[in-house]
């Protein structure tokens, strides 16, 4: 099979494309400064290689090694502020100056370092073990006696000869020296590298095309001179010298590392850059660390509290100065106890100023309590748990790849709760990038019962609009009945198995039929066993094309290089036959052509067979080709608004004389090596390609992933933009909007093109700079055009389609501002033809521009850039490509999975989050201001009210746990209803849970609990006596007793505030203050020399009083009262969007479905897009009327 | 008020896989409790906190008033006439005679045991220079203890290490009552006034005085060196340093009862400087009751939190009444 293969040398097949020439000015750089590069092919041990020193082929991407990882990880901790804060004070508490000992501010410290570089050490562990596993695939290697053993890929050095097989990776940057075929040619698969799906032709020079064997290199040797490394792709300049004869390398011989073999059976390369000098690694830039808005509104309110730490500190210690120095006045001590005669300089009444000065660290010191040391550990292990959930979604598991979701990073989960606009690549992320043979439309009469995704979403929608049960039990119907064949989803009786013949037009028929076999270029691959026939195109709608053929009984079964050999059925006879059908030309499709042509010869006569999009077809047909124009034209439009490709099919008879003088047009054409060859190509072949006959049309739908209407609409619902930005045409673009009801009818279409005639006109006159100006021109004139559109209407929505071109331009500096002031006022914006570079910067101006937070999923190495440039990159997972995948910050499966990621997940892992942190303030202030406040009746000497133990394990044990429940576990809406709802996620775009007002009034909140539990406390317990033994209360009976609020009032402030009770949050709330009595009695135990103030203090003083029990009971209550009647009160009278849903669970009104969709049809705006509004407008035309509860 | 939610599981793969709890829990699917404020709710739990409040405070506030108590400024009367301008030097003239008597009047019948306090007033025991200058290892093991610098400036005297060192132990207060009912004299015990922990673990049963209150400057009382620190009470009590600037102190117990309209004639030495801070010195006597001495506030504010618990029922009831009906 293989040598069957070898003979057909296809880039005869090819016309255009092999041959490219080398540009020879950059081979005079050669050996000169960035081009120093020898490779000695065959000896990468000898002195001369070895002596280079080139990196090896392994790759790192770990961050740490063992040896480093202490340093590096701490001297990254201690980069964060507020770490390196409380570093400084760990410092000075071994000081003299410090209110507490030195120990017990180290523990906290180190507990929340220790915990962080163990999340670091875990995850670097992680990327270790992948890098062992890329490091260690196995690839052929030359062992320099003609034959190949396998080895492992970090074992490669510059220089050796590598035997790569069919589908698999190449190892790194090789230099192709031949190929199973004899023309030393290969495809290769280069989605990694740049998202293309379609192969790429590489050739290896003359001199080595030979060498087929493995035998063949034991004797061969090669100097190659080139580049140093470099990051361009698309780029390479070298020469290799073999046997004294020097040949120029072009980057067609260079294959890239990460790159795929296909359609090859196996390929000779010699290693030119290895490990982190390949090209792919050289091109890929270090992730940007993303940061998530709510932790960078965090570290503001981080700064506020320093300047609030600041402010108090410094009051304390201006009062404490002016105390300070009243104590002495000449002889005369005021507080003689303090003995300010003979003070240190601390408190020296003659030195006020400096006592003040060494007072104000001290009141920081103590005063750091503010600040929560254990916040941003908290967050990071909070955000790590967030992940496992997300990890184990079931409901975000697509099993028949067994692919889970996938959180890479873990600090950017709440911003999965406040996209704003996502943006997103087309194919294999809305489609599945498999073109399915569903519709055709032949001598008039249209043939095709399969229905499109689309269909059955909107038939859904209209049909029962609440549930989805039907159409699974409907998916898995379709399943069991009959094997689906990838990329035929054709229904129709009348032309399946054979019918055709017995159908008005069976010579038409049969044409169409064959002209799908023939028509294309793509290769069969006979498995002998079986006899089945796969094949491999260039394209997934050629493929969908020949296996249509092959299904409806046009078997393409073997292909020469002149013929093509068909199995066909005969409509006379009624029986198989084989056909042999010489090829004699194949004119190739491209963008500006937008069709394709074959000649051949077929029984003495020169057919033309072409198929092409209809806006060059239609005007291609020949006067007497005309005949089922009208019908076909109806039924392609129908087709296009369904969302189908649509393709002409139409054949044309030649004679000689007419083929002869198209021959050798083409001919010269084709090996001109000038400038103008295209021109000349084009011009040959306009000569044949007219006076048409019409066949008919085919539709293929580009078939969308599962579920992506539906998810959009939900999306939309959600009250999230969708852009959508995609490589492809433009009409595949608008043909996919339609599909995912982004695009619908009645929505007007503004559309910013340079495909207008002027521009076309400047564009064949050639020059840069007047075509530049023009297109600008042209581009800000229709921006403007849509904007004027755009403010004389209300009430409409509009859709955006910008091409590439135009983008170009749009994204300038000058007109950028304008563009997006106008996609923004779009209900939907398409960007077709886009660069993987126009993308990231599509994506960094809707970033940067609006300021609110962007969302990308992508799922090739094209989306890269977009992935990194946005907030939050989503990598799709279920395809082949890795790329998108390691750059992305979360990978999901199937686009379908993002209504949940983000309707569930990011709404809940915002709200949790934004709650947690303004909890975590409100805890840390509470406690804070009880210092604070015990201060002032100090003399703001400097005492805390609290042992030292206890105060630093306020944050680390008796408030932590129900904050990790609360940022862990808490739903304020269970998953069904953030479903069933989805403007609630707007919350989290509004950013209502972490607005100023609101972490400003849990600040308060904190202040004002803080003054109440202190005044409470100090006005019960003094002067009297506080037990019946008359005993009085000391500063070791206060301290607890403070403390025992605090604690008890912060737990149940936590109880009060969320609505989500399950076994772990009473677990961890109540235990958290067990925990404190527990703590207590067991300090409490210690011998005195530990225990200090808190020996014995509970059993023998607090626990026996009466009043301790009662002063805490009535502190808790009275401490709550505000915030909760201020909660109840808001819950009652203006409840917040899931107070609402809330209430409506609450009141079993979930099952009242009218109700339901009442309140979620005031999501459903004129300008929204999907499924739901589709169907209301076609109903209804909404007015932007709301419904409100109550 | 609370609901109920027990979700069905989805019927996946994984549900025969893990058991059913575990199942729930890593699908955030668990049984939970989703109370909802409803008006009903927050206007019964307002409603019981009131009921449960007032009569707390009620409870409180009789316990504290039955307690009596008599309080007798003394630091002003007890200064004669020639040194009322500057009472300073009158309290550092050792040759003047601190003796003072002070007359109580008992108001209303005294259940012993009567508790004898002394108060001081803007006094800062728990200034951090004062808190931290005393050493706990040297309280219980004495001299063989000698890293005593956290009592600077009182940690040596003449080169000998001071027991007890520091601030807190110098500056002991020193003024001294005697009681009599009449010619009868009363009985004040002046044991057992400190915590029993303070005793037995943090002042040494064998550890002395020694080389205390010998400097150039006397701060406060003397100690007797014969009496080991665990048995000197009044250090004990005083060196637990109070919370706030104005505190209470144990002196002793009357263990008999007084009757109403009895005299108490107190005898005392007016050794302690608060002169020089403008601080004052109150004698009290006091009964307790099971919640301690006389003080009325947390009574008041259990009455006033559950009176407002109650007076917000009621707003929520009118507001709730008032929206229904409008609706």
């Amino acid at each position: 099979m293989p040598g069957r293969r070898k003979k057909i040398r296809f880039s005869k097949i090819y016309t255009f494309k092999c041959k490219t020439a080398a540009a020879k000015d950059d081979h005079l750089h050669i050996g000169g400064p960035g081009f120093s590069r020898v490779v000695f092919c065959n000896e990468p041990a000898s002195f001369e290689a070895t002596s280079r020193n080139y990196a090896d082929n392994y790759v790192k991407t770990t961050k740490y090694s063992p040896a480093t990882f202490v340093p590096k990880s701490l001297f990254e901790q201690f980069r964060r502020v507020a770490n390196f804060f409380f570093l400084v004070t760990a410092i000075v508490s071994f000081t003299p100056i410090a209110p507490y000992s030195a120990a017990s501010s180290i523990l906290p410290l180190s507990i929340v370092i220790g915990a962080t570089m163990l999340k670091e050490g875990v995850e670097d562990y992680r990327r270790k073990k992948q890098d062992d596993e890329v490091n260690g695939r196995k690839v052929n290697m030359h062992q320099g006696d003609g034959s190949f053993k396998l080895c492992i890929w970090k074992e490669l050095r510059v220089g050796d000869v590598v035997k790569v097989q069919k589908d698999e990776f190449f190892p790194a940057d090789l230099l192709l020296l031949s190929s199973s075929y004899d023309d030393a040619i290969c495809y290769v698969e280069t989605m990694n590298l740049d998202g293309e799906t379609n192969l790429k032709l590489k050739q290896s020079p003359e001199v080595t095309s030979s060498l087929h064997e493995d035998s063949s290199y034991k004797n061969f040797k090669a100097t190659i001179k080139c580049e140093d490394p470099n990051a361009s792709l698309y780029t390479f300049v070298g020469s290799m010298e073999v046997e004294e004869e020097k040949v120029p390398l072009s980057p067609q011989q260079l294959l890239l590392r990460d790159s795929k073999l296909r359609n090859t059976e196996f390929v000779y390369g010699a290693v030119v850059f290895t490990g982190h000098e390949t090209k792919v690694i050289q091109n890929s830039t270090a992730p940007p660390s993303k940061r998530s808005n709510i932790e960078r509104k965090m570290d503001k309110i981080i700064y506020f509290l320093f300047g609030v730490l600041f402010l108090i500190a410094s009051v304390g210690s201006i009062v404490f100065g002016i105390v300070t120095k009243d104590d002495l006045h000449g002889d005369r001590m005021k507080r003689w106890y303090l003995r300010p005669d003979k003070a240190e300089i601390f408190f020296d009444p003659e030195r006020a100023p400096e006592a003040a000065m060494y007072h104000f660290l001290t009141a920081i010191l103590l005063y750091t309590y503010l600040i929560p040391i254990s916040l941003y550990v908290s967050i990071e292990v909070v955000k790590v748990l967030q992940c496992v959930f997300i990890n184990q979604d079931i409901d975000m598991y697509h099993e028949e790849t067994d692919k889970p979701a996938y959180a890479r990073t873990s600090n950017l989960n709440e911003e999965l709760g406040q996209i704003h606009t996502i943006l997103s690549d087309k194919t294999g992320t809305l489609t599945c990038n498999s073109m399915e043979f569903i519709k055709c439309s032949i001598a008039g009469t249209a043939y095709g019962r399969g229905v499109t995704e689309v269909e059955r979403a909107m038939a859904k929608r209209l049909g029962s609009p609440l549930d989805g049960i039907k159409d699974q039990k409907k998916d898995m119907e379709n399943k069991n009945t009959k094997p689906r064949i990838k990329g035929f989803n054709f229904e129709d009786e009348r032309i399946m198995n054979g019918n055709w013949v017995r159908e008005p037009h069976p010579l038409i028929i049969q044409g169409f039929l064959r002209l799908l076999a023939i028509c294309h270029t793509a290769i069969p691959d006979k498995d002998e066993d079986t006899g089945n026939v796969t094949y491999e195109a260039e394209s997934p709608d050629e493929a969908a094309f020949v296996i249509a053929a092959l299904q409806l009984g046009f078997e393409f079964y073997q292909r020469t290089q002149t013929t093509v050999s068909l199995i066909e059925l005969d409509p006379d006879t009624h029986e198989k036959v084989q056909r042999d059908y010489d090829i004699l030309n194949v004119l190739e499709f491209n963008s500006t052509r937008k069709r394709m042509s074959v000649i051949l010869k077929y029984e003495g006569k020169f057919l033309l067979l072409c198929k092409g999009a209809d806006s060059v077809m239609f005007e291609r047909l020949g006067k007497n080709g005309r005949e089922f124009e009208e019908i076909t034209r109806e039924h392609v439009d129908e087709y296009a608004d369904a969302g189908l490709r649509t393709l002409i099919l139409a054949y044309r008879e030649l004679t000689e004389e007419e083929y002869k003088d198209f021959n050798e047009k083409f001919k010269a054409a084709a090996n001109a090596v000038s400038e103008d060859r295209d021109t000349m190509i084009n011009e040959a072949t306009e000569l044949v390609e007219k006076d048409l006959v019409l066949i008919g049309a085919t539709a293929v739908e580009d078939k969308l992933q599962q579920g992506v209407p539906e998810c959009i609409d939900k999306l939309a619902q959600a009250g999230i933009k969708i852009w959508v930005l995609t490589g492809d045409k433009m009409e595949t673009a608008i043909n996919i909007g339609f599909a995912c009801s982004l695009l619908r009818q009645g929505m007007k279409q503004i559309t910013i093109t340079l495909e207008t005639p002027e521009i076309k006109q400047l564009e064949k006159v050639g020059e840069k700079g007047p075509i530049a100006q023009a297109s600008k021109k042209s581009v800000m004139q229709q921006i403007s055009e849509g904007k004027d559109l755009i403010a004389s209407s209300k009430n409409e929505a509009f859709a955006l389609i910008i091409d590439g071109k135009s983008l170009a331009y749009a994204l300038e500096d000058d007109l950028k501002k304008m563009f997006l002031d106008l996609a923004v006022e779009c209900s939907s914006v398409i960007c077709c033809r886009s660069s993987p570079k126009q993308k990231a910067l599509v994506t960094r101006l809707v970033k940067e521009e609006t300021k609110k937070t962007t969302l990308a999923i992508g799922d090739g190495a094209n989306d890269v850039g977009m992935l990194q440039e946005a907030d939050i990159g989503i990598g799709i997972s279920g395809v082949e490509g890795m790329q998108a995948v390691m750059s992305s910050d979360i990978a999901i499966a199937q686009f379908k999975y993002l209504e949940r990621l983000l309707l569930v997940h990011g709404h809940w892992c915002y709200r949790r989050i934004s709650s947690m942190i303004c909890y975590f303030f409100y805890k840390n202030i509470t406690f804070g201001f009880t210092l604070f406040c015990y201060e002032a009746y100090t003399t703001f000497s400097g005492q805390a009210a609290y042992n030292d133990w206890f105060l630093s394990l306020y944050n680390v044990f008796f408030t932590s746990l129900p904050v990790l429940a609360l940022g862990v576990f808490d739903q304020d809406v269970s998953a069904r209803f953030c479903l069933k709802f989805p403007l609630l996620y707007q919350e989290g775009v509004q950013n209502v849970l972490f607005s100023w007002r609101r972490i400003i009034g849990w600040m308060f909140n904190g202040v004002c609990t803080a003054i109440i539990i202190f005044f409470l406390c100090i006005r019960a317990l003094e002067p009297q006596a506080f037990k019946k033994d008359g005993k009085t209360a000391d500063m070791d009976v206060m301290g607890p007793t403070l403390y025992t609020c605090v604690v008890w009032v912060v737990n149940c402030q936590m109880a009060v505030s969320i609505s989500y009770f399950t076994l772990i949050q009473h677990i961890f709330i109540w235990g958290g203050i067990c925990l404190w009595y527990f703590f207590l009695l067991a300090y409490g135990a210690l011998s005195p020399t530990i225990s200090t103030t808190a020996y014995k203090v509970f059993i023998e003083a607090l626990a026996p009083s009466a009043s301790y029990w009662l002063i805490t009971l009535c502190v808790v209550i009275a401490a709550l009262t505000p915030y909760f009647s201020y909660k109840s009160l808001q819950m009652q009278f203006f409840p917040m969007y899931h107070g609402m849903i809330q209430w409506i669970r609450h009141d079993g009104q979930s099952e009242d479905t009218e109700y339901c969709n009442l309140v979620r049809q005031r999501s459903i705006r004129h300008t929204t897009v999907g499924i739901m509004a589709r169907s209301l407008a076609r109903t209804n035309p909404l007015t932007g009327s709301t419904h409100r509860r109550r | 008020m609370a609901s109920e939610e027990r979700s069905s599981l989805s019927a996946g793969v994984e549900s025969h896989r893990a058991p059913v709890p575990v199942h729930q829990f890593k699908q955030q699917n668990l049984p939970a409790c989703k109370p909802v404020l409803t008006p009903a709710w927050v206007i019964t739990t307002y409603f019981l906190i009131g009921v449960l409040f007032i009569p707390i405070g009620f409870i409180s506030l009789r316990a504290s008033m039955g307690v009596v108590e008599i309080v007798d400024r003394y630091d002003t009367e007890c200064v004669p006439n020639s040194y009322k301008s500057d009472k300073v030097a009158y309290v550092k003239d050792m040759s003047v005679s601190k003796n003072c008597t002070r007359y109580l009047k008992v108001k209303k019948r005294m259940k012993a045991p009567i508790y004898v306090y002394y108060e001081l007033d803007n006094y800062y025991q728990n200034h951090r220079r004062y808190v931290k200058s005393r050493n706990e290892q040297q309280l219980l093991h004495g001299l063989r203890y000698n890293s005593t610098s956290s009592c600077r400036p009182l940690e040596l005297n003449k080169g000998l290490p001071i027991v007890p060192c520091g601030l807190v132990a110098w500056s002991l207060f020193n003024d001294s009552y005697s009681f009599s009912r009449g010619a009868e004299k009363l009985n004040v015990n002046r044991k057992n006034i400190a915590w029993q922990s303070d005793r037995d673990h943090k002042f040494g049963k064998k550890v002395h005085p020694f080389n205390f209150q010998n400097g150039t400057l006397i701060g406060g009382g003397k100690l007797d060196s014969r009496i080991p620190l665990s048995d000197q009470e009044d250090l004990i009590v005083w060196m637990r340093t109070a919370a706030l600037p104005s505190f209470r102190k144990l002196y002793g117990r009357i263990e008999e009862d007084l009757d109403e309209d009895d005299v108490v004639i107190v005898n005392l030495l007016n050794n302690y400087n608060t002169y020089s801070f403008g601080g004052k010195k109150k004698i009290v006597l006091s009964t307790s009751s099971w919640l301690g001495g006389r003080n009325n506030f947390l009574g008041m504010t259990y009455i006033l939190v559950g009176a407002s618990s109650m007076f917000i029922a009621l707003v929520f009831l009118l507001l709730h009444k008032l929206s229904w009906a409008r609706q």
